[in-house]
C-alpha cells in the first residue's frame, strides 16, 4: 500500500512538474521566438561589428562531406572553392571587401549537415556555398529560408534543393539531366532500343533514371531493359548486361557513377556484348579509374558540364592551379563549386552588397542580382539563373575517344 | 556495511528519490536550456542540437530497456527509428492540410511509436523464444532490411486516394495535382518541422516514466528474473516469451518515438547507412555500455554527452573524428577498466564524505 502510494507520488510529482513546465513553456512561446529572432538580429549585428573592426570582410560558409562515403565531393568542392576565394582575396575581394571562408563537414548526413549550417552560422555566415550532396542541401535549406540566408549549391541535383527563393544551384537538377540525355539521344539519333542500368538506392541515378524514363516516349526511344542494382550489390553486373543483351538494346544508358560504370564496361566486354554506352556526368572521372583499362572507355559518350582535359584557357588554368595546389586533378564538383563562388561574386558586385549589411539583407539584394547576372564559368559559357534557382546553361555532350574527352555536338 | 542496517521502507524510498534524481536531472536541464535562450546566450549550434540530444536520450533509454533490464542484444535499434521515422512522416505529409499542427504532431508522435512497435512484435515473436543470441543476429537483418524495404517504396496521394508502387515515382499515375509522398531512394521531403526541445523533453520524461516504473514494477521484477536465470524463473512459473516480448516491444516504440522527433526535425529524410543503418545502432549501444547497463540515467546521459562531443570538437577540423575515437575508448577504460574502478572506489567522493562523517 505505501509502496503503492510512493510510487503515484513520485508518478503525481512528476506530472505536475511536466504539466507546469508546459504550462510556463506554452504560454512564453510566442515571447521566446519573439526574442530568439532579436538575439539572431543581435548576433547579426555582433557579427558585422567584429566584420568591420577587422576591416569588413564578406564571411561565405562551405558545408559538404569530407569524411565518410562521399568524401571525395566534398573535398573537391571545398577544394574548388578556396582555389577560387584564394583568387579573389589575390585580385583584391569583392567590391573591395575581402572575403574569409570557412568549411565544415556533414559526413553526408542531413543531421551533421544542420549542425554544420548551425556552426557556420555562430560564426557569422553572410553566404553559403553548399552543401554538395542532395539531401543535406534541402534540409539545410528548410533552415537558411528561415533565416532567409542566400545558399547556392554547387551540385545538388535533387529538384528539391531549390525549393525556396534563397536557394540557387551551379549544376543541373536531376530533371534536367534525365531529360537532355534522352533528348539528346532522341535529337541525334543515336538509338531507338536503350537498355537502363541504374542504381535504385542512389538519390542521383534514380533521379536521371525516372525523368529519363518519362522523357523517352517523347524522344521515339523505346526502353527495352530497365535494370537497376542497389549499393550493396554493385560488383556484379552481368545479369542487367544480359538482360540488356537479350531485349536487343542498342544503346545502354548508365545514370551512375563512374566506380561502377567502370566494372559494366568491363562485364559487358567479357560477354562479348558491344552496344553504345550514354551517362552522365557521374561518369566524370571514369578514365581515372585505377587498374581500369581505357581502351574499354572508348566510345562512351556522356553529358558533363566540365572535363578536366579540355582545351579551352580557363579550363587549362583552373586545372594547373588545381593541380599544383592539391596534388589532384579536378572533378566536375571542383568547377561547380569554383563556378559557384565567381556567380556569387558577379551577384554580389551587381547588387552591391557591403559587408555591414545583414544576412538577411544580403540575401534579399543577392535573390534579384542573381537573375541578373551571366557568367563564363567552367561548367558553361553564358550561364544565367531563373528566379527559381536553376541554372540555364546549355548541356555539353563528350565522347572518350583515343582515352581523351571530345567534344560532340 | 554500516547501511545493512537501513529499514526496507527506506530502500523503497532509495528507489524512488533516484527516479527522482533522473526526472530532476531532465527537468533542471530543461530549465536550464530555457534561461540560457531566454538571456540570448545560446549559440545556433546549440539551439540546433538540442532536439538531437533528446532523440539520441530517448533512444539510450529505449535500449538500455532491451539490453541492460532483458539482457537480450539488439543491434538493429536504428531500424526501430527508422520505422518510426517513415511513418510519422508518410502520416504527417499526408494530414497536413486537414489537422492542425499540435494535434497532428501528437497523432504522429502515437503513429510512429505504434508502428515501430508492431515491427517489434513482429521481429520478437519468432527469436524471443529462443535461447541465445539470436535476437542480435535477426535486429541486424532486420535493420538493414527495413533500411532496403524503405528505399523501394513510392507512394504518392491524390484526390481519390494513396498509389502505390515499387517501380518509380511515374508508376504512381498521379492526378495533376497529386503529391509523391515517399519517392524510394529520395525519401521524404517536406515534413513539418515539428519537433521542438519541449516536445523531445516531454518524450524523454514519458519515456523514463515508462521505464523506471516497469523496472520497479511486478512485471520488471520478472523481466529481470527471466535475465538472471532462465530455468529459475520459468520453475515459479513466470511466461519467458510474454515478458520478453513486453520489454521488446515496449523498447521498439520508445525507438519508435524518437524517430518521429527524428523525421519532424529535418526537412529531408532519406533511410541511408549513415542515420539508418548499424553504425547508428552501435553508436546507440555504445551509449548504452557507456553510461551502463542496466542504468538508465547514465546511458541517458552518456547520449548526451556523445552527440555533443563531435559538435563542440568542429574546430579541431579533420582531427575530430580521432579525438572522438580517443575520447570514447579513454571513457570506455575509465568506466569499465577493473584498475579504473578499483581506483574510483578509493578516491571516490562518497567515501571521502563518508570519511569526514565518521571523523
Amino acid at each position: 500500500m505505501k509502496k503503492t502510494l510512493k510510487k503515484l507520488l513520485s508518478l503525481g510529482l512528476a506530472v505536475t512538474l511536466a504539466a507546469s513546465m508546459t504550462a510556463c513553456s506554452s504560454g512564453t512561446a510566442n515571447e521566446t521566438a519573439a526574442e530568439a529572432a532579436g538575439t539572431e538580429e543581435a548576433a547579426d549585428t555582433a557579427g558585422t561589428d567584429t566584420g568591420a573592426s577587422g576591416g569588413a570582410v564578406f564571411k561565405i560558409g562551405g558545408i559538404g562531406p569530407i569524411t565518410g562515403n562521399n568524401a571525395i565531393y566534398g573535398e573537391a568542392v571545398q577544394n574548388g572553392t578556396q582555389l577560387a576565394i584564394d583568387e579573389i582575396i589575390a585580385a583584391g575581394g569583392i567590391n573591395g571587401a575581402q572575403v574569409e571562408f570557412n568549411f565544415q563537414d556533414d559526413e553526408g548526413d542531413t543531421e551533421k549537415a544542420v549542425n554544420a549550417y548551425n556552426t557556420l552560422k555562430d560564426w557569422g555566415m553572410q553566404l553559403l556555398v553548399g552543401a554538395v550532396t542532395s539531401a543535406p542541401s534541402i534540409a539545410v535549406g528548410a533552415e537558411s529560408s528561415n533565416d532567409n540566408l542566400f545558399q547556392l549549391t554547387p551540385s545538388g541535383t535533387s529538384v528539391d534543393c531549390t525549393k525556396f527563393d534563397n536557394q540557387f544551384r551551379v549544376c543541373f537538377s536531376d530533371p534536367a539531366q534525365g531529360s537532355a540525355s534522352a533528348q539528346y539521344i532522341g535529337e541525334h539519333k543515336l538509338a531507338t532500343k536503350v537498355g537502363i542500368i541504374y542504381d535504385s538506392s542512389d538519390v542521383y541515378s534514380s533521379g536521371i533514371h525516372d525523368n529519363f524514363i518519362a522523357e523517352a516516349p517523347n524522344q521515339g526511344i523505346e526502353v527495352v531493359s530497365d535494370e537497376a542494382f542497389t549499393a550493396d550489390n554493385n560488383t556484379n553486373f552481368s545479369v542487367q548486361l544480359q538482360k540488356a543483351q537479350d531485349a536487343g538494346a542498342e544503346l545502354v544508358f548508365l545514370p551512375i557513377y563512374y566506380q561502377q560504370a567502370s566494372l559494366v564496361l568491363a562485364q559487358a566486354q567479357q560477354m562479348g556484348y558491344e552496344p553504345m554506352f550514354f551517362g552522365c556526368d557521374g561518369l566524370d572521372g571514369l578514365l581515372s579509374v585505377e587498374n581500369f583499362d581505357t581502351s574499354l572507355a572508348e566510345g562512351v559518350m556522356l553529358l558533363t558540364p566540365f572535363a578536366a582535359d579540355a582545351q579551352d584557357e580557363q579550363t587549362q588554368n583552373f586545372v594547373s592551379a588545381y593541380e599544383e595546389q592539391f596534388g589532384s586533378t579536378p572533378i566536375q564538383f571542383a568547377a561547380d563549386a569554383y563556378d559557384a563562388v565567381y556567380a556569387i561574386k558577379a551577384a554580389a558586385e551587381q547588387a552591391g552588397i557591403t559587408p555591414d549589411m545583414d544576412a538577411s539583407a544580403i540575401c534579399d539584394a543577392m535573390k534579384t542580382a542573381m537573375t541578373e547576372i551571366t557568367i563564363d564559368g567552367l561548367t558553361g559559357d553564358n550561364i544565367t539563373w531563373t528566379a527559381d534557382g536553376e541554372p540555364d546553361k546549355s548541356p555539353r555532350a563528350v565522347v572518350i575517344e583515343n582515352g581523351a574527352y571530345k567534344a560532340m555536338d | 556495511m554500516e547501511k545493512k542496517h537501513k529499514t526496507p521502507a527506506v530502500s523503497m524510498n532509495k528507489t524512488t528519490v533516484n527516479n527522482l534524481i533522473t526526472y530532476g536531472i531532465v527537468i533542471v536541464a530543461f530549465v536550464i536550456v530555457q534561461i540560457v535562450n531566454a538571456t540570448g546566450n545560446m549559440s545556433s549550434l546549440m539551439t540546433g542540437l538540442l532536439v538531437p540530444i533528446c532523440i539520441y536520450a530517448i533512444m539510450a533509454i529505449s535500449l538500455n530497456l532491451t539490453v541492460g533490464i532483458l539482457g537480450e542484444l539488439s543491434l538493429g535499434h536504428a531500424g526501430f527509428m527508422c520505422v518510426g521515422a517513415f511513418t510519422s512522416s508518410v502520416f504527417s505529409l499526408s494530414t497536413q492540410d486537414a489537422l492542425p499542427a499540435g494535434i497532428r504532431f501528437f497523432l504522429a508522435i502515437l503513429v510512429g511509436a505504434a508502428a515501430a512497435a508492431v515491427a517489434g512484435i513482429l521481429v520478437g515473436i519468432p527469436v524471443l523464444r529462443l535461447r541465445g543470441d539470436y535476437l542480435a543476429i535477426v535486429t541486424l537483418a532486420f535493420g538493414e532490411i527495413i533500411k532496403n524495404v524503405v528505399n523501394v517504396i513510392y507512394l504518392g496521394k491524390d484526390e481519390t486516394g494513396f498509389h502505390f508502387s515499387t517501380k518509380n515515382a511515374m508508376d504512381l499515375n498521379l492526378s495533376e495535382n497529386g503529391m509523391v509522398i515517399m519517392n524510394g531512394p529520395q525519401g521524404i521531403t517536406g515534413t513539418p518541422k515539428d519537433a521542438t526541445f519541449l516536445a523531445g523533453t516531454i518524450l524523454i520524461l514519458i519515456s523514463l516514466v515508462i521505464v523506471l516504473n516497469l523496472i520497479h514494477s511486478r512485471t520488471g521484477r520478472a523481466i529481470m528474473s527471466v535475465r538472471d536465470n532462465r530455468i529459475a524463473a520459468e520453475s515459479v512459473g513466470i511466461n519467458i516469451t510474454k515478458y520478453k516480448l513486453m520489454a521488446f516491444t515496449i523498447s521498439a516504440a520508445l525507438a519508435g518515438t524518437a524517430g518521429v522527433l527524428y523525421s519532424h526535425n529535418l526537412s529531408a529524410l532519406t533511410a541511408t547507412q549513415k542515420n539508418f543503418g548499424y553504425n547508428q545502432s552501435i553508436m546507440i549501444l555504445v551509449y548504452v555500455v557507456l553510461g551502463g547497463i542496466g542504468n538508465t540515467r547514465g546511458s541517458m546521459i552518456a547520449a548526451v554527452i556523445l552527440t555533443l562531443l563531435p559538435e563542440l570538437l568542429r574546430g579541431l577540423d579533420n582531427y575530430r573524428m580521432l579525438i572522438y575515437a580517443i575520447v570514447l575508448i579513454v571513457m570506455m577504460l575509465i568506466n569499465w577498466s577493473p584498475k579504473c574502478i578499483e581506483f574510483r572506489k578509493r578516491h571516490s567522493l562518497k567515501r571521502l564524505l563518508g570519511k569526514k562523517e565518521v571523523a
